[in-house]
């Protein structure tokens, strides 16, 4: 039978995330229904699939067309390419190493960059009708605040409660809405990354210290190029009073993509702004 | 940026885009991947900081550039890519090739797989050097 087995260490490096995988992408894609059964029973939800079929599901309010065949998920802008083809030169002459440049990157990637996705939260945790709102239509509610995708892309937020843990996955970094979170964490771009979380959640979780009851759901969300997700963190316990600079001071990058929760007051105190690893 | 480490001088680079706390900002990730390429480059001595300040200078000051710094780190990549023709490391065809064949490359991969210059259906016709 097929293998699915990827137990790297998530922070894979660059030079591994070209080699490309395709047999695990497939295998992944076309995960067998016993295999999905085992995933239901060990309390996880997939999205990966069948995430079209659901958003229909859903309200979907938003008129446009979904060509499923044709649409062409993925495009690089002009600079976009550009700065890949130096990237393919430089490597290729060996006068750059993708490690190290993925280094440097680290060392901004959580402090730089729009953080709007912060400040959606924390209006979200002290304003319930906001929250509603938000639930219902995202895209407008985001954009109220004066954050809105290049692409206009949809937006759907997805809450955190005591019995569902939300985690978003993508391989790519056209489909990561950083203009609501900021730059893409490097791992995030990893194949291992989203191979993992999707095979073992609570393991990929438990190494960026996240540890959630055995009774909480963990579901996985898939982002597309048409719909983007943002995770809306539980509000930490002993933030109730603060106003929403100070709130969204508490809402890490990775607490918006699931691999992190929302930093408690006493933490921020000491510890760097956005670190979670 | 981390406290250990002692910032690159290119963050010192004119117009550059920075924080309060003079970290700089990126509005995009290629912008990050740009600026972080450039730093590695010039902490591995392919050219100089008077070198990249004037190349940088010259792309900036460029009359068709947008008054409100919008398109910086386009002049910052077509500053790059000056430098690397001058020291005879990559011409504007290579890249240009290089960057169409990216473009194709993505256009030709489903979501959910990486994307992946072997991707583009037609590169081989369209070969970098």
């Amino acid at each position: 039978m097929r293998q699915y087995g990827v137990t790297s260490p998530i922070k894979i490096k660059r030079d591994s995330i070209n080699c490309t995988n395709w047999y695990l992408f497939k295998n992944l894609l076309m995960i067998d229904s016993a295999e999905k059964r085992r995933l239901e029973n060990s309390q996880v939800t997939m999205h990966i699939i069948d995430d079209h079929h659901h958003e229909h599901e859903h309200e979907h309010e938003h008129e446009h067309e979904h060509e499923h065949e044709h649409h062409h998920d993925n495009r690089y802008s002009d600079m976009e390419a550009r700065v890949r083809a130096l990237e393919t030169v430089l490597t290729e002459k060996g006068l750059i190493d993708p490690a190290a440049i993925d280094a440097i990157v680290e060392t901004y990637e959580t402090k730089v960059g729009p953080r709007n996705g912060a400040q959606v939260v924390a209006r979200a945790w002290v304003d319930a009708e906001f929250a509603d709102w938000l639930k219902r239509d995202a895209t407008a509610a985001i954009a109220s605040l004066g954050f809105t995708g290049r692409q206009g892309e949809h937006m759907r937020a997805v809450f955190n409660t005591p019995d569902t843990h939300n985690l978003v996955v993508c391989t790519l970094c056209s489909c990561y809405p950083w203009s609501v979170l900021g730059l893409p964490p490097v791992w995030y771009k990893a194949p291992a990354y989203r191979s993992r979380a999707v095979m073992d959640p609570r393991g990929v979780l438990a190494e960026f210290d996240v540890v959630l009851p055995e009774a909480t759901k963990i579901r996985i969300w898939d982002s597309t190029a048409e719909l983007r997700y943002l995770v809306i963190p539980m509000q930490p316990v002993g933030s109730e009073g603060m106003d929403v600079e100070q709130l969204a001071d508490l809402v890490t990058r990775d607490s918006m993509i699931g691999t992190g929760l929302a930093l408690s007051p006493q933490a921020t105190s000491c510890a760097p702004e956005g670190s979670s690893q | 940026m981390s406290q250990c480490e002692t910032p690159s001088i290119l963050t010192q680079s004119e117009g550059l885009p920075r924080s309060l706390e003079g970290d700089p900002v990126f509005a995009e990730p290629w912008q990050a991947q740009a600026f972080a390429m450039t730093v590695h480059l010039h902490e591995k001595g392919l050219f100089t900081w008077p070198e990249w300040a004037k190349c940088l200078s010259r792309e900036v000051h460029r009359p068709d550039r947008s008054s409100d710094g919008r398109d910086y780190f386009d002049a910052w990549v077509a500053a790059l890519c000056h430098l690397l023709a001058d020291k005879g490391v990559a011409t504007p065809e290579t890249l240009l090739a290089l960057q169409r064949s990216w473009q194709r490359a993505a256009e030709a991969t489903p979501h959910g797989m990486s994307i992946d210059l072997a991707n583009d259906p037609i590169r081989g016709s369209t070969s970098a050097s």
